[in-house]
């Protein structure tokens, strides 16, 4: 590729023939994080402390300082993150490749059945049947799960009963499957993790996380606008901050896809 | 007989607030016997380890046989109203603007006589029972009570002055979720509170009693995570002119110490929801409380925590928690002093364990969460500062008096 080329893509960023769709929810206080049983410990919420606002601690500048869990908001999941991943190289925020931060997508749209069921597992046949019309999902590519979860009010979108989340997510074979056999450089959810909201009762237990990171692949989770997305073609931009060590990272994740 | 007060009325927007003025502070160091008898509801005079005289007011020497030894002891309440006084021109600006009012001379069956400020129905002649008060500026006075109920005995206009009665008052309780806060939410409102706001920090997540909670007349649910300034502040912003009263009911227990504990998140929680969310609390609603402390019938009145009784000595199996009730504890006497030009108190509700699920492993006695509301309600009422709930807090309260050394040895044995 040419100086041209990049040039041609940043006129077409700026005159609107590349799209940019924000998939980024807004980083807060009251967005939901994932619940542990409270012996283990949690994830510090979002808490945004203003140290001025043009007063007396600081008559011209405005700022604040945050405190937040790796894992808050719309987020990155490395591959240190899970202990599959513990011994891989390049495993952490800091150190994995510049270039994975930048990846084409393939949405697969399951939000009829996540409609129907809090509990829908994507599977295999799922996919197959998502390829048959679209192609197959080429290496190096994400794969993004559209369930519209993103536009639930917040207890809906938690959906925390008395046994646990009840929210959509992969099965462990489809996770296997799309990593070993189709490549993917990682897996985006609309929903808080990218696993199901029961998914430690599957085999193995969370399954994403587990196939994912053990491949030294990526998740993504918190998405949304899903639904402004095809089904291929769009481009995928997703830089976690350099975190020392650092397992995750609320980030900005942007898509990139030709105007209509 | 004592009219009954009613519901008071919308403000006048035209008017101006009236602020707070303090009655005379002035008391000498031994009189502050009477400051903590107070403070915790009891009735205590000098007296003389010698002759075994009560004397008042306090002094240093027992005035029947001058010997040194005059120590602070529960007295017998009974005594009889000699005379009465009605201040109608009062010179005190405090007074003055809550004129007329009525004091007057007590002869106590126990020999001395005090001079107290007189509950509407004591009539001269007539037998009393008598109470010491913390009255707005904090300092201890005499009260007379009639000897038996009265009608409406509670909504006398002297006696409104002394406590923080929730009548007709609105109160925030700031922990819904809690089944502490629950039971306070339905005490207070069954002592008359006009609305109880109630705090539910990330309301995404259902609750045990949601819906007992949502179903009482005049409980406002409201949004309220105390760990977060920005919760607090918000909510400040809608509701802090009209909170009378409120009632910190964040309950953040974790069992362990020191060495036993991996890192600090667990601590730092702590510190994050008991003492930061104190803080929180304390920086958004107080400035208005303090300002509406003599804001009519329902005037900013008191400000009331929940501690563990182990702010006051470590319990190492609860060691950091411990730690973190003390930072509260500390907090609280700085809050009591800069809420007391408002006139409005703040209560320390000390508990032992509670019988809900963070001490499930402890063994009994613990304290019901509906004991802890119903003190919460009793200390409003009768206007205490400090109040021991239960068998283990009790304890701790009078073997902490008699060595702190002893009790935190064993403690930590």
């Amino acid at each position: 590729m040419d100086s041209n080329s990049l040039k041609q893509f940043a006129g077409a960023i700026a005159s609107g023939a590349v799209r940019v769709v924000d998939l980024t929810f807004t980083l807060s206080p009251d967005f939901p994080v994932i619940v542990l049983p409270p012996e283990f410990g949690q994830a510090a919420p979002v808490r945004i402390q203003q140290i001025s606002r043009y007063d007396a601690n600081g008559p011209a500048w405005y700022w604040n300082n945050l405190t937040f869990g790796e894992h808050t908001g719309t987020h990155f999941d490395a591959p240190i993150h899970w202990f599959t991943g513990k011994d891989l190289p390049n495993n952490a925020v800091d150190t994995l490749p510049v270039r994975d931060m930048i990846a084409p997508a393939c949405v697969i749209d399951c939000s009829a059945q996540a409609a129907q069921d809090p509990d829908f597992l994507l599977t295999v046949p799922v996919v197959e049947e998502w390829e048959s019309r679209h192609g197959r999902i080429p290496e190096r590519h994400w794969v993004l799960l559209r369930t519209d979860w993103s536009k639930k009010g917040w207890r809906d979108y938690a959906n925390l009963k008395d046994d646990g989340a009840h929210t959509p997510g992969p099965n462990a074979a489809v996770m296997r499957w799309l990593v070993e056999e189709r490549g993917v450089i990682g897996f985006g959810t609309e929903t808080i993790g990218t696993d199901a909201g029961q998914a430690g009762h599957l085999d193995p237990p969370y399954p994403a996380h587990h196939f994912l990171h053990g491949g030294g692949r990526y998740g993504l989770q918190c998405l949304c606008n899903l639904d402004q997305l095809p089904p291929t073609g769009a481009v995928i931009v997703a830089a976690p901050l350099k975190i020392q060590n650092g397992s995750g990272s609320p980030l900005r994740v942007l898509a990139l896809l030709p105007a209509a | 007989m004592t009219e009954p007060i009613v519901k008071p009325r919308r403000k006048n927007p035209l008017l101006r607030t009236r602020l707070p003025t303090s009655p005379p502070r002035a008391r000498s160091r031994a009189s502050h016997g009477f400051t903590r008898a107070a403070a915790e509801g009891r009735f205590m005079l000098q007296r003389c380890g010698a002759c075994g005289t009560f004397c008042y007011p306090a002094r240093d020497a027992c005035p029947a046989c001058l010997s040194a030894d005059l120590v602070f002891a529960d007295a017998p309440r009974r005594g009889a109203l000699l005379s009465e006084t009605t201040l109608h021109v009062p010179a005190d600006v405090h007074f003055r603007e809550r004129a007329p009012w009525r004091v007057g001379l007590v002869a106590m069956e126990c020999g001395p006589t005090l001079v107290a400020h007189l509950h509407a129905d004591c009539e001269e002649g007539q037998p009393v029972v008598m109470s010491f008060q913390l009255d707005k500026s904090g300092q201890a006075v005499a009260f007379a009570h009639p000897e038996r109920e009265t009608p409406n005995m509670a909504d006398d206009r002297q006696w409104r002055e002394m406590t923080a009665d929730p009548k007709f008052r609105r109160v925030l309780v700031t922990n819904g979720r809690s089944i502490v806060g629950q039971e306070a939410v339905a005490a207070l409102k069954a002592a008359g509170a006009s609305i109880v706001f109630v705090g539910v920090a990330e309301p995404w997540k259902p609750f045990r009693g949601e819906d007992a909670l949502r179903a009482i007349e005049g409980v406002q649910i409201v949004p309220l995570d105390i760990g977060d300034e920005k919760s607090v502040a918000d909510l400040a912003a809608d509701i802090g002119g009209k909170v009378d009263i409120l009632v910190n009911t964040t309950e953040h227990v974790r069992a362990g110490g020191l060495l036993d504990r991996q890192g600090t998140s667990v601590v730092r929680d702590e510190i994050d929801q008991s003492y930061l969310g104190f803080v929180h609390l304390a920086q958004a609603f107080g400035p208005a409380m303090r300002m509406r402390g003599s804001d009519g019938v329902n005037s900013a009145a008191a400000w009331v925590n929940i501690l563990s009784v182990y702010a006051l000595v470590n319990w190492p199996a609860f060691g950091a928690y411990s730690a973190s009730q003390a930072a509260c504890l500390s907090l609280s006497h700085s809050l009591r002093a800069e809420l007391r030009p408002g006139g409005v108190k703040v209560v320390n509700v000390f508990t032992g364990p509670l019988d809900i699920d963070w001490f499930q492993t402890v063994p009994p006695p613990k304290v019901a969460p509906r004991v802890v509301a119903s003190s919460i309600v009793s200390a409003l009422k009768r206007g205490l500062e400090d109040v021991f709930v239960g068998d283990v807090a009790e304890d701790i309260r009078q073997r902490l008096a008699a060595n702190p050394k002893a009790i935190e040895r064993e403690l930590g044995a």
